[in-house]
């Protein structure tokens, strides 16, 4: 789920959000974003064949040794597990490299750092976080890897391996990863909270050095994940003190968020419901991670579903709302129309109740000493909480069902809901000045930009969406089979190495960098639009916003909306 | 040069190529970035390393194992070559359109030269330590060193492939802007790599050698 | 040869002088070890630490009057990263294996 389901859908949000808001047309590097995406997609097509051809690790998320070494493993899946999770991890890295790239040296003219939408704030610390988090994943995997298959001895039993060292790099790794997954949704509640709240961002410097905090302190807790392996209490208190720090900016963002709202016209749309959700449920998660950040509580329900219950507690109404928000907020700037509404909601309905139902037992559970990844329920007096939690499942089921038929009907009736000029919940950022979808180049012109909100302070001056003087020529770079070549032959190299079929996995490294050293040699990557097209397309856009009538915000969920939000007074 | 023209890590090309000089910047600062994370890589594999300094399992030792005047000899090769790239740019950064390119050619045929020299007694090395019993599966010891070493002559093998490509292209492309920003980039791969150096012969073999 | 590139190519040759020098001292030092062993590797990683320091101003011309702003923060960032994941993955290793003894 991590690192199939988050992190692509981050990925996706980022790559599709961040260029729009910072006024560019593209990521600084677009080929190697093609790259990252076909490495992730042939990471997902490896361990999704590992469900009909072998049998995938059972060795968990995090793949543990000495369970995952040859001798207590000695099948596939670990390989599965290993490659699938390399592959993953280098586009990952790739990706994270891209966005600070991006944001550093592509944001419009007159767009300070202090002047970015709170999103691109969380989504450079997250591409810095995935920089440096990424590599301790890579050296753990590799070393595992190197065990396997060159019988060295990091984390072996015997002739001196230590397998603690793994569970040291697993998790330098896996704690930023947390931080990576939780950052883009706070982005996603900082623009939807203040948007819905039709107010400014309060506290908009504190949310960006809480963010920054956030990041930095992401890298001083990692030992929390492994309390109990042994080391000295003063080593636990430490880290103990450092994570029970790192709720602190946390905390500063949610309280930004309530301030937002106070005294704005809050308006109940699906985005805005799961952010309220959000709020309450997301902290009651926190306050039992501040329990397990005492060494001496944590030995108490380490390994329990205590722990199961925290971690999904921040995950679903911290990362999976923040995304489902993400994913209604800006569907209609993607694709030219709005999703269904009461689907939404029945969808909303569902997943909140569905993840307290399925969730809450498992915090009594874990407290009771039911302990995780076991086969068998030892204790009859944990089955009617088990029962509850499953018919919490089942409303979950329903939730993801809801969101399936949300999406036919929305499809189905899309006429009737399009937003083609491109503002339908009267927003503060640049994307929203385009059309909805928009051109492939975006912005027919670059834009200027003076202060924070920049739109949104365009439009209360009236002066928004103005003709440009003139139109230009613009390059934007051509379609290229390179990310794909790349992507599949190193999933085809790493079913190799699993199999240990070499001459595949040869031939599939040499083609990927063959792609790489044949593309270096390319010129002539880029094609041009030609001014006049950029012209039409443009005047088009222009002729639909004059002839829109402008909304107000009660009806902004009613097909009256044509993306043309009633400028502010 | 004033502070507005260096735009990024390494030989910036300044006035002499001005379209490059800016197309550079998005360029070098990207693979600077992953120069940094590759560094993560490398510091985690030293980490390692140090915690199994003792966990020899009554096989072969550093102090035993390493040789002093081979890893001198391959220090000095690579530091020279870090020299003579430095050399190389420079001679990409002030020829003039239309002159010989055979200067640039010349220096990056010497850096090349010398990082196959490195490779080479390292590969010697690494082989002499398989005949006395040295081999990675030996111990945890041997283990971290086979990772950490090798790794760094991984890319050094690397970074000598991509500078053929580089030659290659300059006599078939030209030194055209492309052509320049990934030198630029194989410039500051090539330094990184003589830093990682410098940590290992500090850490991995000057330590082993300490009585 | 233009004044510049006089300037920039001497950069280069010092560079190396100096790091030949640095690399002599960290070598001698353990060939004809005159200090106990805590000593000499300290004088070593001191040796080893000024030499990348040499290779970052004149190898890769970054200094801190010279770069531009966000190369600096990069390296010094990741430089706190590295020491962090760095020192404490050898406290704790080390601390456990200190108990398990």
């Amino acid at each position: 789920m991590v690192f199939f389901m988050a992190m692509p859908f981050i990925a996706g949000l980022l790559n599709y959000v961040v260029p729009l808001q910072i006024g560019a047309r593209d990521v600084a590097f677009p080929l190697l974003n093609a790259v990252s995406f076909w490495l992730t997609a042939g990471a997902a097509a490896l361990m999704m064949g590992s469900l009909v051809i072998g049998r995938f690790s059972t060795g968990g998320w995090s793949g543990y040794p000495p369970y995952t070494e040859l001798a207590f493993s000695p099948g596939v899946g670990p390989d599965y597990w290993i490659w699938a999770v390399t592959l993953g991890s280098i586009g990952s890295t790739l990706t994270g490299l891209n966005f600070i790239v991006t944001i550093f040296k592509m944001r419009a003219p007159g767009m300070h750092m202090m002047r970015m939408p709170l999103f691109c704030w969380t989504a450079l610390c997250t591409a810095i976080l995935m920089i440096f988090a990424m590599p301790p994943l890579t050296v753990a995997t590799a070393l595992l890897a190197l065990d396997r298959y060159l019988g060295y001895h990091f984390f072996t039993n015997d002739l001196g391996g230590n397998m603690m060292n793994y569970a040291n790099l697993f998790w330098l790794f896996g704690h930023p990863e947390v931080y990576i997954l939780i950052l883009p949704a706070f982005g996603v509640y900082s623009e939807v909270v203040s948007t819905f709240s039709s107010k400014a961002l309060y506290g908009y410097t504190s949310l960006a050095v809480a963010t920054s905090a956030i990041a930095v302190l992401s890298f001083t807790v990692w030992v929390h994940h492994f309390f109990t392996m042994g080391q000295s209490s003063n080593i636990n208190g430490a880290f103990g003190i450092a994570t029970m720090a790192i709720g602190i900016p946390t905390g500063v963002k949610i309280y930004d968020w309530i301030w937002t709202m106070f005294r704005g016209e809050v308006r109940f749309t699906v985005p805005m419901l799961y952010s309220l959700a959000f709020m309450v449920t997301f902290v009651f998660g926190g306050f039992s991670g501040i329990i397990l950040a005492m060494p001496p509580l944590d030995f108490q329900v380490h390994n329990t579903v205590f722990l199961i219950a925290h971690f999904h507690n921040m995950l679903i109404p911290g990362v999976l709302y923040g995304l489902l928000a993400g994913y209604h907020y800006w569907f209609p700037k993607a694709f030219g129309f709005r999703l269904n509404e009461r689907w939404g909601r029945i969808a909303f309905g569902c997943w909140v109740a569905g993840f307290y139902v399925t969730f809450m037992p498992l915090y009594v559970l874990g407290l009771s000493g039911m302990v995780r990844r076991a086969q068998e329920v030892f204790d009859p007096a944990f089955r009617p909480w088990l029962f509850v939690s499953l018919c919490g499942a089942l409303l979950l089921l329903c939730a993801l069902c809801s969101l399936g038929v949300q999406l036919w009907v929305s499809v189905r009736e899309r006429a009737q809901n399009r937003v083609f000029v491109g503002d339908p919940w009267d927003g503060r950022s640049l994307e929203w000045s385009v059309s909805a979808p928009p051109p492939a180049y975006v912005f027919a012109v670059i834009p200027e930009v003076y202060e924070r909100d920049a739109f949104y302070e365009s439009k209360r001056r009236h002066d928004a969406r103005r003709r440009p003087a003139r139109y230009e020529d613009i390059e934007l770079p051509c379609n290229s089979a390179v990310g794909v070549t790349i992507g599949l032959s190193a999933a085809a190299a790493a079913f190799g190495l699993v199999w240990h079929i070499w001459w595949l996995a040869s031939v599939g490294v040499v083609l990927v960098w063959a792609a790489v050293i044949a593309r270096s040699f390319a010129r002539n990557v880029n094609r041009l639009v030609p001014a006049a097209e950029v012209a039409r397309t443009e005047e088009r856009w222009l002729a639909a916003v004059a002839a829109s009538p402008p909304i107000a915000r009660p009806v902004e969920t009613t097909s009256l909306n044509r993306g043309l939000a009633e400028s502010a007074s | 040069m004033s502070k507005g023209e260096v735009r990024h890590v390494g030989l910036n090309l300044g006035a002499t190529d001005a379209i490059a000089h800016r197309k550079a910047e998005r360029a070098v600062f990207g693979f600077w970035v992953f120069l940094m994370s590759d560094a993560v890589l490398f510091a985690l594999l030293f980490a390692t390393y140090g915690s199994m300094l003792g966990a020899t399992a009554g096989g072969p030792t550093a102090a035993a194992e390493f040789k002093l005047f081979s890893a001198l000899f391959e220090t000095l090769i690579l530091l020279a070559s870090s020299f003579t790239f430095g050399m190389a740019s420079i001679a990409m950064k002030y020829r003039k359109a239309g002159e010989s390119l055979a200067p640039l050619l010349a220096w990056l045929g010497v850096t090349l030269a010398l990082g196959m020299t490195f490779l080479g007694m390292e590969l010697h090395d690494f082989v002499g330590m398989f005949q006395v019993g040295a081999y990675p599966s030996r111990s945890g010891f041997l283990s971290a060193f086979f990772a950490l070493v090798p790794l760094h002559g991984l890319h050094v093998l690397g970074g000598s492939i991509w500078l053929l490509v580089m030659m290659v292209q300059l006599a078939s492309l030209g030194a055209d802007a492309q052509v320049k920003i990934n030198i630029l980039k194989l410039g500051l791969f090539w330094h990184f790599l003589d830093i990682v150096w410098i940590a290992i012969f500090s850490v991995v073999y000057l330590q082993g050698l300490i009585r | 040869m233009s004044a510049e590139r006089r300037v920039e190519t001497r950069e280069y040759v010092l560079g190396f002088g100096v790091a030949l020098l640095l690399t002599g001292a960290a070598f001698a030092a353990v060939y004809w070890q005159k200090f106990a062993a805590l000593p000499t590797l300290g004088i070593v990683f001191a040796l080893g630490l000024t030499q990348v320091i040499v290779h970052f101003r004149f190898f890769l011309h970054v200094g801190f009057k010279k770069s531009a702003r966000e190369d600096l923060q990069l390296i010094l960032f990741s430089a706190l990263i590295v020491a962090l994941m760095v020192s404490g993955t050898l406290v704790v290793l080390l601390n456990l294996r200190g108990r398990m003894l």
